[in-house]
């Protein structure tokens, strides 16, 4: 006998007070703070705030929280989240020369003015299970000694100096907001790294992957990559002065690559740039990577068809809230469009059969 | 939750915007309108589209329907209609004729519509030739320029290899003679009702940023050839629940041996069809112990 399924609305319901509750997990055990997020998870907030494209730490780990650490619904609250908020004005550029590091390296220069700073980092760790941290076990306390006072210059900048490096180009006009205009094509670099620095961690990290392995194959250098606290600036009208803000923790990467010139360029070396929020080394150089890939236009390169190339398809499929609500939208009914095609098949199936009688 | 946010959800300068997308897309019917599309509490891909447009049209005084699939009961349907009935407090209904304002997932209701009404689609991918070119930048210069060979190709090829044209769904139309449009996942079956509609019909696409309309009394075309006419598909059966052999009808699986019934895919069609006494094989009166008028 046929029900029809009704009483969407208390399923609904259920399925979500289920959910609470295996996100709660097993009461016994105390549930997570805020503030244990936010201090031991700090990676997973630094990439929930790049790519939901808002610097609250909080929030961040409150929508980790929330969506039971999955990352990409956590990074789906906080845009869902910015879209309501007011919008008062725009920082002045931040002046990453200024950051205070804490971290800072270069590939191309073995000693470079400001020192190179490994600063908390996964690189030279054994990736052997620690299995003290099971039992809690208590962490060594880092070793302390206060920075001498030095600056620290940007790197490629050294090399901008002898001219061998291409010069990027100032523009006084106001960048186009993705988030306010809809994308239009052909994007200049602004947008593109607009796209690119909220865009999905492992698209770009397969992206700028695939630009090494050959695909648009441009050989890089990670010229500079810095990670620290810089301030954020706003001019207010009222004051007729730019005043602090705030404070935010980004990660900047440079990369330098070869370039042997083309017809409309000198030989020299050219950029890649990759600016993101937090800490977030391995985004901010697949970023620079593919940003490197998006200008072969720009430089009189080829366009080798490789995928990194390709702007139309990058900036259109890099944001993972896009994505991931396409790619599951198929599990929504579709069963008005399926019957269609059982229908057209089912005619077509007869009609091949009748053909079929019809010649034997 | 209505507290906190604005009358439903977007803000005016966000409503304004897509207010004026829609003004220029009904001044150009059929052309796509580019629209800075904004986050929406739901994932792209589950109606942001059609939320956005029916948000931008709504006033406190609309009485909202909202179908998927044909059905007011289908959970995504459930879902957007809770998300109005708590940022709006507009009143809502399942009545076709009753509605001021219907958003709808791949139908078009089989009741009439008329022109004190608008019809929102929720649209996945609002361009055409989408499938047959990827880059919008090429897709833009074709529809600028007419340049729609590439469609009747296509269309051509099926018939040749199939005998048919092989689209049973989102099947392309064109409106008022120019441009050629995409209905969203309609059935086809339900391109003709689109044509002279006197209501206007709106249509969304949040994740990919586009608006379009139809309005009121346009002529819808449905692409075909001379020797092929465009002819709409529906199962070969008549609703076992109330007897319509005229609607759209969804298959039903109803036990592990695989039989099936037809049911019709608009549930207020349905019920009200058998509120008036109608009565399908599986719904007759004398049938004992089964009561299937609350569908």
């Amino acid at each position: 006998m046929y029900v029809a399924v009704k009483g969407g609305e208390k399923a609904i319901a259920n399925a979500h007070r289920w959910l609470d509750e295996e996100r709660r997990g097993p009461v016994k055990i105390k549930a997570l703070s805020i503030d244990q997020i936010k201090g031991q998870m700090s990676l997973a907030v630094s990439r929930v705030m790049a790519e939901g494209s808002l610097y609250d730490p909080e929030l961040a780990a409150l929508a980790i929280k929330q969506s039971q650490g999955d990352l990409i619904e956590a990074i789906f609250l906080i845009r869902a989240y910015r879209t309501t908020l007011p919008r008062f004005g725009t920082s002045l550029p931040i002046d990453t020369d200024s950051m205070q590091c804490k971290r800072r390296i270069s590939a191309t220069f073995k000693d470079i003015p400001g020192g190179q700073i490994l600063g908390p980092t996964f690189d030279y760790t054994h990736r052997l299970l620690n299995f003290k941290l099971l039992a809690d076990g208590e962490v060594m306390e880092a070793v302390n000694q206060s920075p001498e006072p030095s600056s620290m210059p940007h790197i490629l900048e050294l090399l901008n100096n002898d001219g061998l490096i291409q010069q990027e180009k100032a523009t006084s006009e106001r960048p186009h907001d993705l988030t306010r205009e809809p994308l239009t094509l052909p994007a200049d670099r602004a947008v593109r790294l607009q796209a690119l620095t909220r865009g999905d961690e492992g698209f770009l990290l397969g992206l700028g992957y695939s630009t090494q392995r050959g695909y648009a194959r441009n050989h890089a250098f990670v010229g500079e990559l810095r990670i620290g606290f810089v301030e954020v600036e706003m001019t207010i009208p009222e004051l007729g002065f730019s005043i602090v803000i705030g404070r935010i923790e980004i990660s900047e990467c440079e990369t330098v690559n070869q370039f042997q010139g083309s017809k409309t360029e000198p030989a020299q070396f050219t950029r890649g740039y990759g600016l993101v929020f937090g800490q977030q080394e391995r985004k901010s150089i697949a970023m620079a990577l593919v940003d490197r890939a998006l200008r072969w236009k720009e430089l009189g390169e080829d366009n080798l068809g490789a995928a990194a190339q390709d702007e139309e398809f990058v900036l259109y499929h890099c944001d993972n809230i896009q994505a991931t609500g396409f790619v599951e939208h198929i599990k929504l009914p579709h069963y008005v469009d399926f019957q269609s095609e059982l229908e057209l098949v089912r005619k077509l199936r007869h009609d091949a059969a009748e053909l079929e009688k019809a010649s034997e | 939750m209505s507290n906190d946010y604005n009358f439903a959800y977007l803000d005016e300068q966000t409503k304004r915007m897509i207010r004026r997308g829609l003004l220029k897309s009904i001044a150009i019917p059929g052309y796509q309108v580019p629209f800075a599309s904004r986050e929406m509490p739901m994932p792209y891909g589950w109606g942001t589209g059609g939320v956005q447009v029916t948000s931008a049209c709504l006033v406190p005084e609309d009485k909202i329907k909202v179908i998927d699939q044909g059905a007011d009961d289908t959970t995504n349907a459930v879902s957007i209609r809770q998300f109005f009935e708590k940022t709006a407090k507009v009143e809502t209904t399942t009545h076709t004729e009753k509605a001021s304002l219907i958003q709808t997932r791949h139908r078009i209701p089989e009741h009439d519509l008329d022109e004190n009404q608008i019809l929102v689609y929720q649209v996945p991918i609002p361009e055409p030739l989408r499938f047959l070119e990827p880059r919008e930048s090429e897709t833009r210069k074709m529809h600028a320029l007419t340049e729609y060979g590439l469609m009747h190709v296509k269309l051509y090829e099926d018939i040749a290899h199939h005998g048919h044209i092989a689209t049973s769904y989102a099947y392309p139309v064109k409106v008022e003679g120019r441009y050629v449009m995409d209905p969203s996942p309609i059935p086809k079956f339900d391109n003709p009702k689109m044509s002279m509609c006197p209501a206007l019909q709106l249509f969304g696409a949040g994740r990919e940023q586009r608006l379009y309309a139809i309005p009121p009394y346009c002529e819808v075309i449905s692409l075909d050839f001379e020797d092929h006419p465009f002819t709409r598909l529906k199962a070969n059966a008549e609703c076992e629940l109330c007897s319509a052999n005229n609607s759209y009808l969804d298959e039903v699986i109803i036990d592990d041996e695989g039989n099936r019934m037809f049911v019709c895919s608009d549930t207020h069609y349905c019920e009200a069809r058998q509120a008036d006494g109608h009565r399908g094989k599986r719904n007759r009166l004398d049938q004992e112990g089964y009561d299937a008028t609350h569908i």
